[in-house]
C-alpha cells in the first residue's frame, strides 16, 4: 500500500511543480501590487488630507475584517453574475491584493511613525518642500524599518495563495486537490510534498529578506518601536 | 433573504469553530513560548522545529493533511474534529510567537527580584511574569482573534458547514453569488467588529498603568 | 550708517538683516511669546539667555516658520517672512538652524548629511557638493568621519555635523536651539569652539544657557522672561552694569553657578 501511495507522488511531480509555478506567479504579482498599494496609501492617510485618511481607513477596517474566501467569491462569482467576467487568476489577484494592502497599509504606517518628528524638521529646514523631505529622508528610513513587518506579510501572503484554488486558479493547492479527487491513494505523501514545496519557498523568502534586512542596516541605528 | 435563516445556520459553526480554536491555540502557544524562553536545549529546539513547520506552510494544507491525508495512516478524523484540530495547531504557532516576544519584553529584572525572594522559577513565572506578559500581549491577541474568525471559512473545502460553507451552498442553488456573499460579509464584519469592542472593554478592565507597549507587534493588526 | 534696502518699488522695508516686530505666539490658552521685538544685523552674534519654558526655542521656530507665530512680522533681507504668499523652501535656504537634537538624517553619512541640501534643494552638482560639504567638515574639525552615519557619532560630533549642515547652505544667518544642552559636559567644549570661530562671520542668533560663551562672543544678549524681552544690551552692560533688578538676580545666580569665566 504504501508503494502505491509513493507511486501517485511521483507521476504527478511535473503536475504538481506547474501548480507550484503558478503560484509562484500569483505570489510575486499580488504582492508587488500589494506593495505599491500600501506604501501610497500609507503615505495618504499620514500626509493628505481629510476626507482621504478616513475613506483609506474605512478601507483598512473592511478588508481586515474579511476573510479572503470572501472576497475572491464576491470578485468572481459575484460580479460574473452582475456580467463582469473576471479570468480567475486575475480575480484571485485582485483578492489577494485588496486584502494585503490593507494590511500592509498598517506596517508601513508603523514605519512612517517611527522615524523621529525631527527628521522632518530638519530637512524642511533646509528648505526642503514636503515632496522632497518625504521622498529623500523619511521614505529610506520607513522602507528600512518595514523590513521585518513586510517579509512576515510576503509570506503571509504566499500562504494565502493557496485559498485561490477556490474560484479554479490552478494553482499548487489546487492541483493537490485535483489529484486527491482523481486518485486518493496515498494522498498523504503528496500533501506532505506539498507542504514541503510550500515550506522550502517560506524559508527561502525569510533567508532572502534576512540578508536584505542585514545590507541595509545602517550600523547602530534601529527603530524603537517598530514590530 | 428568505435563506437567511439557512445562512444563520452556519454562524454558530464559525463561532464554536473560532472560540475553540483561539483558546486551544492560546493553551498550546503558551506552552510553546515557554518552552522556547525557559526550556533546555532539547525542548527549546522542538518548540522550534513545531513553530516552524506550522507557520512555514498554509493552513489550507494542514487541513487538507489531516482530513484527508491522516486516514492513509488509520487516523480519521470527522469534519469538524479535523477542522478544530487544525485551526488549534496552528494558532498556536502563531500565538507563541508574539507571547514569546511579550515575554522577552519584560525586563529580566523582573524574574530576578523573584528569584531573590525565594520563588522558584515556576513561581516567577507564574506570579510576575504571567501577568505582565499576558497584558502586554492583549492588542497581538485581538488580532489573532479577529484572524480566526476569517480563517475558519476555510474549512469549507474539509466538509464543515461554517457561514461560507453555508453561502456557497445557497449561492450555488440560487445563483445569486452577489447579494448571498455580500451579507456574509456584512455578518463577518458584524462579528469583528463586536470582537473588537468586547476585546477593548476587557483590555480597560485589567490595564495597570505603566504596563503596555506603545507600539504593537505587527504581525497583523485588525 | 546702514544702508536702507528697499525693493522694485524703492519703498524701505528694512534697515536690519533680521527683523522680529511684535511676535505673539500661543499654544492653546498659554500665551508663550508676549510681544517680542529685536532686531540682529550682517555677522552680528546675538545670544537670548532666560529661564526654562520662557519660549525662546518656540522663538526661533516662529523666525523660520517652522511654527509661524500668531501676530506679527519677521523679515529677513528685505522680504516678509511672514507673509503668507512667500515661498518658504527658499527663504528656508538663507537661515541655518541647529537643533537641540541634532535632528541628523540617520540613513545618510555625515558628508552626505552636509552636502543633501545643496544637492536636493539648492540643485548643485553632485561633485561640487560634495567638494563643499567635505570643506565645511574640514572646518569644523570632523573630515576622518565623513562616512560615518550618525549612530555612530559623539553627540558633540553629531552637533558639529549639524552646523557643518547649516553652514554648506551658506545661510544669511543661523539660528541655534540651545545646541549644547543634550550634550555630556565635556563635549561641549568642541561645539562652543566651533560656534566661536564662526562669529563675525555669519549672523548668529543663539539660544543657550552657556554664560561663558554668551559673555566672550556676543556682540548683544537678550534676556527674556515670561514671553517678553526683559532687557538687552552688551555683554559688559549686562553683567556688569544691568538696568532691571531681575536681569541682576538673574546672571548673578547664573555667574556664582559658573564662577566666573
Amino acid at each position: 500500500m504504501i508503494l502505491l501511495g509513493i507511486n501517485n507522488l511521483l507521476n504527478n511531480l511535473p503536475f504538481l511543480f506547474e501548480g507550484l509555478g503558478i503560484t509562484i506567479v500569483l505570489t510575486l504579482i499580488s504582492v508587488a501590487l500589494a506593495t505599491l498599494f500600501g506604501i501610497l496609501l500609507a503615505m495618504g492617510r499620514c500626509y493628505a488630507r481629510q476626507p482621504l485618511p478616513f475613506i483609506i481607513y474605512i478601507y483598512e477596517k473592511i478588508f481586515r475584517g474579511l476573510p479572503l474566501l470572501v472576497i475572491f467569491f464576491l470578485i468572481y462569482f459575484g460580479l460574473s453574475q452582475q456580467g463582469i467576467h473576471i479570468k480567475a487568476f486575475y480575480a484571485a489577484v485582485i483578492g489577494l491584493v485588496l486584502h494585503s494592502t490593507a494590511y500592509q497599509i498598517q506596517i508601513f504606517r508603523s514605519a512612517i511613525h517611527a522615524v523621529p518628528e525631527g527628521q522632518k524638521t530638519a530637512a524642511m529646514s533646509l528648505g526642503m518642500s514636503k515632496l522632497k523631505t518625504i521622498y529623500y529622508i523619511i521614505m529610506p528610513q520607513v522602507l528600512r524599518f518595514s523590513i521585518p513587518g513586510w517579509s512576515n506579510e510576503f509570506t503571509i501572503l504566499l500562504k494565502d495563495s493557496s485559498i485561490a484554488f477556490s474560484i479554479g486558479v490552478v494553482e499548487l493547492m489546487a492541483r493537490g486537490d485535483a489529484i486527491n479527487s482523481m486518485n486518493p491513494d496515498g494522498i498523504l505523501y503528496v500533501l506532505l510534498f506539498i507542504a514541503f514545496l510550500y515550506f522550502i519557498l517560506v524559508f527561502s523568502i525569510n533567508r532572502g529578506l534576512n540578508y536584505l534586512e542585514k545590507r541595509y542596516r545602517i550600523s547602530g541605528y534601529a527603530a524603537t518601536s517598530v514590530r | 433573504m428568505q435563506s437567511l435563516p439557512k445562512l444563520l445556520e452556519g454562524v454558530p459553526v464559525t463561532l464554536l469553530l473560532t472560540f475553540v480554536a483561539i483558546s486551544a491555540g492560546f493553551a498550546i502557544g503558551l506552552l510553546l513560548a515557554l518552552g522556547r524562553v525557559y526550556g533546555k536545549k532539547v525542548i527549546s529546539y522542538s518548540c522550534i522545529v513545531y513553530l516552524e513547520i506550522f507557520r512555514g506552510t498554509p493552513l489550507l494544507v494542514q487541513l487538507f493533511i489531516i482530513y484527508y491525508g491522516l486516514p492513509a495512516v488509520g487516523i480519521i478524523f470527522s469534519p469538524i474534529t479535523a477542522a478544530l484540530i487544525g485551526l488549534s495547531l496552528n494558532s498556536g504557532a502563531y500565538q507563541a510567537e508574539y507571547l514569546r516576544g511579550s515575554i522577552q519584553a519584560i525586563p529580566s529584572s523582573q524574574m530576578i527580584a523573584g528569584r531573590t525572594l525565594g520563588m522558584t522559577r515556576f513561581q516567577s513565572i507564574r506570579t510576575i511574569i504571567l501577568p505582565q506578559a499576558l497584558r502586554i500581549s492583549i492588542p497581538a491577541w485581538s488580532n489573532e482573534l479577529i484572524y480566526l474568525l476569517k480563517y475558519t471559512s476555510i474549512v469549507v473545502y474539509i466538509q464543515v458547514r461554517d457561514l461560507t460553507f453555508q453561502a456557497k451552498d445557497i449561492a450555488a442553488q440560487s445563483s445569486r453569488y452577489l447579494e448571498t456573499f455580500l451579507v456574509v460579509a456584512l455578518i463577518y464584519l458584524l462579528f469583528t467588529f463586536i470582537f473588537s469592542e468586547i476585546v477593548d472593554r476587557v483590555e480597560k478592565h485589567v490595564r495597570i498603568p505603566g504596563i503596555g507597549l506603545s507600539q504593537t507587534i505587527v504581525k497583523r493588526n485588525a | 550708517m546702514r544702508q536702507p534696502l528697499s525693493d522694485e518699488k524703492g519703498e524701505m522695508k528694512s534697515l536690519h538683516m533680521l527683523e522680529v516686530k511684535d511676535i505673539h505666539k500661543s499654544y492653546g490658552s498659554c500665551e508663550v511669546l508676549k510681544g517680542i521685538s529685536f532686531t540682529v544685523d550682517k555677522e552680528e552674534t546675538k545670544v537670548i539667555i532666560g529661564t526654562s519654558g520662557t519660549g525662546k526655542s518656540t522663538l526661533l521656530k516662529c523666525i523660520n516658520q517652522i511654527d509661524p507665530p500668531d501676530k506679527g512680522e519677521v523679515w529677513l533681507e528685505g522680504e516678509e517672512l511672514t507673509n503668507p504668499s512667500v515661498d518658504l523652501n527658499r527663504i528656508r535656504q538663507k537661515i541655518g538652524f541647529v537643533f537641540q537634537d541634532f535632528n541628523l538624517f540617520n540613513h545618510l553619512t555625515a558628508l552626505q548629511n552636509v552636502s543633501i541640501g545643496l544637492e536636493k534643494v539648492k540643485k548643485v552638482d553632485k561633485e561640487k557638493a560634495r567638494e563643499k560639504a567635505m570643506k565645511e567638515l574640514r572646518s569644523v574639525g570632523l573630515e576622518k568621519q565623513a562616512r560615518q552615519y550618525p549612530a555612530q557619532l559623539s553627540g558633540g560630533q553629531k552637533q558639529r555635523v549639524g552646523i557643518a549642515r547649516a553652514l554648506a547652505m551658506d545661510p544669511a544667518i543661523i539660528l541655534f536651539d540651545e545646541p549644547t544642552s543634550a550634550l555630556d559636559p565635556e563635549l561641549i567644549g568642541d561645539v562652543l569652539d566651533v560656534m566661536k570661530n564662526l562669529a563675525g562671520k555669519v549672523a548668529m542668533l543663539i539660544v543657550t544657557h552657556e554664560m561663558g560663551f554668551a559673555r566672550n562672543v556676543a556682540d548683544e544678549i537678550i534676556f527674556m522672561e515670561g514671553g517678553k524681552i526683559i532687557e538687552s544690551g552688551s555683554p559688559e552692560q549686562m553683567f556688569n552694569n544691568a538696568n532691571k533688578e531681575r536681569t541682576r538676580q538673574f546672571l548673578g545666580k547664573i555667574a556664582t553657578l559658573y564662577g566666573k569665566e
